[in-house]
């Protein structure tokens, strides 16, 4: 055994004697690592993603010493790993297993202002070494802190960034590396629509629920379709029409005005009012919300379950007089959904 | 009912303050659909600019932005002082949570610029509202936001001259729902016929049996009055309409991007139901949305509907100079 990090909570531990391959089976939830130099924006990223921290509180984040493991509650059950910036974990007294078996994802924060030679260096090292015993992670590379560039520069870094690791993973004989590319800031939509891209990744079902989607979007004339995790705003599928960050931002923005009303407004206890059979038709309907006269749009919320909402936007000028059609779709879209993720 | 066939009501508004404490920021994010990330293009105000919003029909706010540099600040209390301050509405002091005199106890000279205003103010107009912004409160952590802002309100109000105990002092930040609190106090402050739009709006309340309703005012979604029941009343959310405020205009900036161009009414009905509440949002008026929110159960859409359209032209008629 290597010598270990203190970690920050119970999480799975190894046991000490590195009984590794029990851990991992016990441990099915996939894990998601966040890396990068120190203050590359790791903590802020994972506060402002799953724990709704405002952007602007994260420049009272400390440096993170310890690696930081956060279960989620979302759609899925995974776990994050935020990785303190100050740890070499090439070290070869380290105790790598722990931390990377089992890993489904990487996502290597990377400073665009910063002088980002020394960042690559240290991650194309990283993913020439992980790409040997894991042969299986997926890596996402995201050019973060997008914003404090200016629209020109913005596409020349990601170039230039993205040239640069390939060039030299390329030199070390790593040919098609899977690596995808996302600029990010924690001050717009783009750490979502990253983060999306990334959870979705991690769903086997992808293509079955990309290919519902885009059945429905035909069937009721929608422009664009996705299922949300709500509390996240970390959409799991969408049509596969061209993704639109706009429409996403859209859509994002609906569901937060509906998630706070919901707080706001959800206060009573459903009990108080209904019994029975009543309640249950209520709960079996689910939520649903629109939003209609937008310039000849219409938004369209259905949950699907208590993590899970359908959105549509509807360029339909009918939709009105066919939402009754559009409701009993989406509601066997809905039963469907729910056995392809196996919910019920 | 004569007395609303006048013009429209016009309030003198002066946003004043150090440079840089940000009241072009917060005017454009409630005024001129900014959102808070764009506001770091703006430039020091030079001078004083003017700008009208019309708030319903029937109030125009005529807004004072004044460049807070010192060689301006000292002419608003020379040469311009009569210019400047009569028949003022209400005076906005915005004070920077991160400015030196709230750090360094020697350094008074913010306050003093303010005690100088207040006391331009008072012989001017001595009926004016005066409302205290202390702005920037995403700068101070969040556990320590309530005692620095019960500090901050002694200290304002200490060197409020003729307006002591009369001043108003809010922490806001452009970053949340606080701007909002603010600014639809200080607009209701200025607002005529609340009492009116109230009956109506109870009325509207007694017919769909609504637990809350309130009344928004279309461009800055700011809110213009509510009528709550007794069951609303334990609503423990006390936040919960500058919440919406912040949220609306957050989404009516994405809806705008969406779609490519600007709308005096960004849409029409917004609905939601659930096992837990009902509710709608509708355009209502010329220059408002309602909110109307139903307590649980099958929503009776199209019965809301009607009573919302019942109470429209009386209302409407509230919201123009006639
Ligand atoms: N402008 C801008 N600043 C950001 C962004 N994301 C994070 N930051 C800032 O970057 C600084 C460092 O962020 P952290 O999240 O603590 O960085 P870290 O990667 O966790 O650092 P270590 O814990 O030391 O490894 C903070 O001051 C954040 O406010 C972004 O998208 N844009
Ligand atoms: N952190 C933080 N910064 C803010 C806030 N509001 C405004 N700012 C920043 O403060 C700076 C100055 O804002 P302005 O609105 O131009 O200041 P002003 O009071 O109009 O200044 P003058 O026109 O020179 O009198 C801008 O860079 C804003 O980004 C806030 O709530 N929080
Ligand atoms: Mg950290
Ligand atoms: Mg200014």
């Amino acid at each position: 055994m290597g010598k270990g990090i203190p970690t920050a909570d119970a999480g799975p531990t190894t046991t000490g004697n590195g009984d590794i391959k029990h851990r991992s089976k016990r441990d099915q939830k996939p894990r998601l690592l966040l890396m990068g130099l120190k203050r590359s924006g790791k903590t802020s990223i994972s506060n402002v993603v799953f724990r709704k921290m405002t952007p602007s509180d994260t420049i009272f984040l400390d440096t993170t010493t310890t690696i930081q493991k956060e279960a989620t509650h979302t759609f899925m059950d995974f776990q994050i790993w935020d990785l303190p910036g100050q740890i070499d974990y090439l070290d070869r007294s380290f105790d790598a297993e722990s931390i990377f078996g089992g890993v489904g994802a990487m996502i290597w924060v990377l400073d665009a202002l910063d002088n980002y030679m020394e960042t690559v260096g240290h991650l194309t090292d990283t993913v020439f070494h992980l790409q040997q015993s894991y042969p299986s992670i997926k890596y996402s590379v995201f050019i973060h802190k997008i914003d404090c560039l200016t629209e020109d520069l913005r596409d020349d870094t990601v170039r230039d960034i993205t040239q640069r690791i390939t060039d030299d993973l390329y030199d070390v004989g790593l040919e098609n590396p899977p690596i995808s590319y996302h600029s990010t800031s924690i001050f717009d939509s783009s750490i979502f629509e990253a983060f999306s891209k990334v959870m979705q990744s991690l769903v086997p079902q992808l293509p079955v629920l990309e290919s519902l989607l885009d059945t429905i979007g035909a069937s009721c004339h929608f422009e664009k379709v996705y299922l949300f995790d709500v509390i996240s705003k970390i959409y799991i599928a969408s049509d596969t029409t061209s993704v639109d960050l706009r429409a996403y931002e859209l859509c994002s923005d609906f569901i937060n005005i509906i998630v706070d009303l919901s707080e706001v407004y959800g206060w009573h206890q459903e009990t108080d009012f209904h019994e029975g059979e009543q309640l249950a038709a209520l709960q079996a309907h689910g939520a649903e919300s629109y939003v209609n006269n937008i310039k000849g749009y219409t938004l369209y919320l259905r949950e699907i379950n208590r993590n899970l909402s359908f959105i549509a936007i509807s360029k339909d000028p009918a939709f009105d007089r066919e939402k009754s059609l559009i409701d009993y779709n989406v509601g066997m879209l809905r039963d469907t959904l729910l056995k392809v993720l196996d919910y019920v | 009912m004569d007395n609303l066939k006048t013009k429209p009501a016009k309030k003198k508004i002066l946003l004043m303050g150090k440079s840089g404490s940000g009241k072009s920021s917060m005017r454009s994010i409630i005024f001129s659909n900014f959102v808070a990330k764009d506001v770091r293009r703006l430039g020091a105000t030079i001078d004083v600019e003017h700008a009208q919003f019309k708030f319903l029909g029937n109030l125009i706010l005529n807004l004072w932005d004044c460049g807070g540099q010192d060689a301006f600040t000292e002419t608003y209390l020379t040469s311009q002082k009569s210019h400047v301050f009569s028949e003022v509405g209400v005076l906005i002091y915005v004070f920077d949570t991160e400015s030196r005199q709230f750090h360094s106890p020697n350094s008074k000279i913010d306050l003093d610029t303010y005690a100088h205003i207040i006391n331009a103010l008072h012989q001017y107009s001595p009926h004016a509202h005066v409302f205290c912004l202390v702005h920037k409160m995403d700068l101070v952590p969040n556990d320590r936001r309530d005692e620095f802002l019960d500090n901050k309100s002694i200290l304002i109000n200490h060197y409020s001259g003729g307006f002591k105990n009369a001043v108003r002092t809010y922490g806001t930040s452009i970053w949340d729902q606080t701007l909002y609190l603010a600014w639809g106090d200080i607009v209701q402050c200025l607002t005529p016929n609340l009492d009116l739009m109230r009956n109506y709006l109870s009325k509207l309340g007694q017919a769909t049996k609504a637990e809350e309703i309130v009344l928004f005012e279309r461009a800055t979604f700011l809110r213009v009055t509510d009528v709550t029941t007794p069951t609303g009343e334990e609503n423990p959310y006390s936040d919960r309409f500058e919440r919406l405020s912040n949220l609306i205009k957050t989404f009516k900036h994405s809806l705008q991007m969406y779609t490519g161009q600007g709308a005096s009414h960004p849409f029409g009905e917004f609905t939601i139901s659930c096992p837990r509440f009902n509710l709608v949002l509708s355009r209502l008026t010329p220059n408002t949305y309602v909110l109307v929110v139903l307590p649980p159960g099958g929503m009776d859409l199209v019965n809301t509907r009607l009573n919302i359209m019942g109470v429209r032209d009386g209302l409407a008629a509230l919201d123009q100079p006639g």
